[in-house]
């Protein structure tokens, strides 16, 4: 696969698709999070449309289910004027030969200007967005256990929101970093952004071997790796991982690793608690914790969209040749 | 060329922005900058008018008819607004008018906070060139530029044109 940055960036630098956080330099991930916080006052506004992509077609295309996701990306390009079909094509032996870019032919030829992607195939986005006519832009949603870009973006705007800055802050991942996009997309992110430590807590089971060269660093401890820690982000045990013995069962998972108030206070009195969602009560987090004033699970999802906004609108931008000319008054 | 002095006109504008807004019985003005010069222009021109609102600043990157010409500017800083602006008079000023695309989005975003009593406009300088039927009810100078020159304002404190 070529290296992504030469399919998501222009010539120039600018964002054109968004398919990892992976090598982006600190300047783009901080212009996506400024963009976001500028989108977010938008949102509190009685009527919250701006008219960006107005008249530009977005297709959500996920292969894979999702509730929280397709819908406040649906909500970003609404509140950016775009219109928007949802397709839910939910299979999951869909490979990547004929049948994705049949489909991918058929919603280009209706005139689509961006496609919101979701694969359980690893790549699949970079596939999609090496594969589709020049001007229609990529956002990966999700593919396979790779990359989950803008649930990473939205991750470091909750905590520049809530912790002032990323620089020098330890956060910690807990949970199935072994199968998470999402964790691997937060760990680029955060190295990228200066975090002073980012830690991966979980059992032997569920971390990836190569998980140092990636800049984390591994604890098998919940206690010993939550120590003086900033944020603290907990990851969704997927349920089905049980069955392949990765774990012993739920119920001894949530004694060693499941954050509860007693383990959260090896943190630093001011962490916060965050989490992408949907979580499971009892399993990864007790309740007291995921509704308590540490815990900014709820801000995630609204910056959640104003994140989105912004990487839409950049992506879409960097789909035209830029007209070098001064800005008219 | 000769470039006026900053200084001189927006001292004559806040005088004839008083005069306008006694005239047309504005109460409860509220001045609005259109980022980035205009801003500093209304600060200027509040100085002298001294409303009971401060400034309130309107970055209308989101509203660009260009947008997929030129993208997004790389600072949106965003709008700073009252949270509410129905019924006020409003006095939008920006530094430089030339196309009138900047105003047509301006109003566009105003009217997305709210249904404004009424919208005086005022520049610092109209350079001409317009492209769309839009007129300053005040404007401290007309410069006719040769073809290709812009103006460039400079600020905040003090405010310094330049030709470009």
């Amino acid at each position: 696969m070529t290296d992504p940055n030469t399919v998501q960036l222009t010539e120039d630098g600018r964002l054109k698709h968004f398919l990892t956080t992976e090598g982006l330099s600190r300047e783009l991930l901080t212009e996506i999070l400024d963009t976001a916080d500028s989108f977010i006052s938008t949102q509190e506004r009685a009527v919250k449309t701006v008219p960006l992509l107005r008249g530009k077609t977005v297709v959500n295309l996920f292969f894979e289910n999702s509730t929280r996701t397709r819908s406040t990306f649906e909500l970003a390009a609404k509140r950016l004027s775009a219109d928007i079909l949802n397709l839910d094509i939910a299979r999951s032996a869909t490979s990547k030969g004929e049948t994705l870019m049949d489909t991918l032919w058929n919603l280009e030829a209706m005139y689509s200007d961006m496609f919101v992607v979701r694969h359980s195939d690893s790549g699949a986005a970079h596939f999609i967005a090496e594969q589709v006519t020049p001007n229609v832009a990529i956002i990966n949603a999700g593919d396979g256990r790779h990359a989950h870009p803008t649930q990473a973006m939205l991750d470091m705007l909750t905590i520049r929101r809530h912790k002032g800055d990323i620089e020098g802050k330890i956060v910690a991942i807990v949970g199935d970093i072994l199968h998470s996009r999402v964790a691997r997309s937060q760990i680029h992110a955060l190295r990228t952004l200066g975090a002073a430590e980012v830690r991966v807590i979980g059992p032997g089971t569920l971390l990836p071997s190569d998980i140092e060269s990636m800049g984390a660093v591994p604890y098998y401890d919940m206690r010993a790796g939550l120590a003086d820690c900033d944020v603290v982000i907990m990851l969704r045990l997927q349920k089905e991982r049980m069955q392949n013995a990765l774990l012993p069962s739920e119920g001894e998972f949530f004694k060693l690793y499941g954050l509860t108030k007693e383990k959260l206070a090896f943190a630093k009195p001011d962490a916060i608690v965050m989490h992408p969602g949907p979580i499971n009560r009892g399993v990864e987090i007790e309740s007291a914790v995921a509704d308590g004033n540490q815990s900014v699970i709820l801000n995630q999802v609204s910056y959640g969209i104003a994140v989105r906004m912004a990487v839409m609108a950049m992506a879409m931008s960097g789909q035209q040749t830029p007209v070098n000319s001064e800005e008219p008054a | 060329m000769n470039l006026p002095d900053i200084e001189q006109i927006t001292q004559d504008l806040a005088e004839q922005l008083t005069e306008l807004i006694t005239e047309r019985q504005l109460d409860d003005p509220l001045l609005v900058g259109i980022r980035t010069g205009g801003v500093w222009v209304a600060e200027r021109l509040n100085d002298t008018l001294k409303c009971t609102d401060d400034v309130a600043s309107l970055d209308i990157s989101f509203y660009r008819d260009d947008f997929t010409r030129h993208g997004l500017h790389p600072k949106v800083q965003g709008s700073e607004l009252p949270d509410s602006i129905e019924d006020r008079h409003i006095i939008l000023i920006d530094d430089v008018i030339m196309s009138g695309r900047t105003i047509r989005a301006a109003m566009n975003e105003l009217f997305d906070y709210g249904r404004p009593a009424s919208i005086t406009l005022v520049c610092l300088l109209d350079i001409g060139r317009r492209e769309l039927p839009i007129q300053p009810d005040l404007c401290g100078a007309t410069l006719a530029l040769n073809d290709g020159q812009l103006v460039k304002l400079t600020g905040p404190r003090p405010l310094v044109l330049t030709l470009a």
